[in-house]
């Protein structure tokens, strides 16, 4: 099996996949891609299955090198893109040949990039992925500088593209819809009509697990506690005190504090890529 | 049945990708649990248990949160729980650092928290916090007492613990803030069984004191 070396890791970088199903009952969630769709459009880039390992990198700067020629594909926060002696695209498959190292820059927008190898990067599988949860500690631990990584031979057919039209990933200020509910009706009016009008901001507080929000605050219409219950990605979750959280990829699977809304799955890949600073409109709507 | 049975729940929405049955009490969780799982409805790949609540997840690219809106809409709770009459005796060493802490709390003799916490079958509401993290209710009410005033950085693996209405056995090592009682030596997870975790949802735990 052909290999791929870890050269430099910048904040972070970690084997994402579609992570682990039927598990949320136990006590594990799904983990996988933040940003889903930037994954599963690398993978489509390469040919790979949907459901091969990426390197999602957190504020890019990683390198790595590999040792046979192999198709890369880097999606996600756009970087520059050294292969070799040349540069690359993001949103293009290209090929690195035998030897080559290839290195990100810092994204120029966004947070996360996602790097698909053809054939598919091999890591520790756990319950049914190689997703890390960073919460959970599962699946393979964060890559280092020096690990060495095989490359399976796992590939699909070849692509018939080598280049995608992609939406800008990152933009200072966003709309995301958000359904209300389940718990809609422990906020009181004027919270429901804050979330609609008001603008928050994403804190420096967000990670994978979820987005810590400023922004007003968003009154209850009953004090007490919410019998613990199951929690989705996308969940706008609203503590006693603090602020709202936003769960990602790595949220919990059951919690206490009411979620006034979600965000529906798409939209929560845009907020996963929402760096420090940005604002975000709620768009609440109930379902006919 | 129809909408006019006294079984039908209400559906609360959550997102694009599953509904929360909010339901009475934890037992009828389990029986909806185990009739949402014995329907092996389209798309169906999370069933997961709150205290008083069920959450069923769908996979997007097989079926849409309205399908499984009206299939839910179709079922009846199970007569039975998910785990039937699955039963696990754990032995606990009562050797916690907060065992004092708790009887001075209640205001019962160490001994009578130990018998508190042997005296009545616990079972696993839902699970969450960490993986294989059990939420236990049912025991003695005598026992409520609340978190520590500061969350320990390090519980070790298999430590028992109190807090709230709930017990729990700590299935790995991590940070916590709930009561310690004993421990315990049975092993709760392991990522490579299958299932990885002992105990279930809807699982009857009893506990017992060993020496």
């Amino acid at each position: 099996m052909t290999k791929l070396i870890v050269e430099h890791v910048g904040v972070l970088a970690l084997l994402e996949d579609r992570g682990r199903s039927g598990l949320a009952h136990l006590g594990v969630g799904r983990s996988g891609a933040a940003d889903r769709a930037s994954c599963d459009l690398a993978n489509r880039l390469v040919g790979n299955r949907p459901d091969a390992a990426c390197i999602e990198a957190t504020l890019g700067r990683l390198a790595f090198r590999v040792e046979t020629s192999v198709l890369v594909a880097v999606t996600g926060a756009p970087v520059a893109i050294r292969c070799g002696d040349r540069e690359q695209a993001v949103n293009t498959s290209f090929t690195a040949r035998a030897g080559d190292t290839v290195t990100l820059g810092a994204p120029t927008a966004g947070l996360r990039t996602y790097v698909a190898v053809r054939g598919g990067i091999v890591g520790q599988e756990v319950l049914g992925s190689m997703s890390w949860d960073t919460m959970a500690q599962l699946g393979t631990p964060p890559l280092q500088a020096g690990d060495v990584l095989d490359i399976a031979d796992e590939a699909g057919d070849w692509p018939a593209i080598d280049f995608a039209p992609v939406a800008a990933v990152d933009a200072p200020s966003f709309d995301l819809p958000l359904l209300l509910g389940p718990r809609d009706d422990w906020f009181t009016t004027q919270a429901l009509d804050r979330l609609a009008t008001q603008r928050f901001t994403v804190s420096s507080d967000a990670d994978r697990v979820g987005i810590r929000l400023d922004g007003p605050e968003l009154p209850r219409l009953r004090s007490g506690e919410l019998a613990s219950e199951g929690v989705v990605r996308g969940a706008l979750q609203v503590p006693t005190r603090g602020r709202p959280t936003l769960f990602l990829a790595d949220g919990p699977v059951t919690g206490g504090y009411p979620v006034i809304g979600v965000v529906p799955q798409c939209g929560v890949d845009r907020a996963a890529q929402a760096v420090p600073g940005t604002r975000i409109g709620f768009k609440p709507f109930r379902l006919p | 049945m129809t909408a006019t049975s006294a079984c039908v729940p209400v559906l609360r929405p959550c997102g694009d990708t599953a509904w929360l049955l909010d339901l009475d009490d934890n037992r009828l969780v389990h029986r909806w649990a185990a009739a949402v799982r014995q329907a092996r409805l389209p798309g169906v790949c999370e069933v997961v248990p709150g205290l008083t609540t069920l959450l069923v997840m769908i996979d997007p690219d097989v079926t849409d949160a309205a399908s499984l809106r009206a299939d839910l809409r179709e079922l009846e709770p199970s007569p039975e729980l998910a785990t039937g009459d699955e039963r696990h005796v754990i032995e606990v060493y009562y050797d916690g650092e907060d065992l004092d802490a708790v009887a001075r709390f209640t205001g019962l003799s160490v001994a009578d928290v130990i018998a508190a916490h042997t005296g009545t079958p616990w079972r696993v509401a839902f699970c969450g916090f960490a993986p294989g993290f059990s939420y236990l209710v049912g025991g003695d009410p005598r026992l409520r007492v609340p978190r520590r005033d500061e969350s320990r950085v390090r519980v070790p693996g298999g430590a028992v613990a109190v807090a709230g209405e709930f017990s729990s056995i700590y299935p790995r090592v991590s940070p916590g803030g709930w009561q310690l009682l004993g421990h315990t030596d049975t092993v709760l997870w392991d990522a490579a069984a299958d299932p990885p975790a002992v105990l279930r949802p809807g699982a009857v735990v009893q506990f017992r004191e060993v020496n």
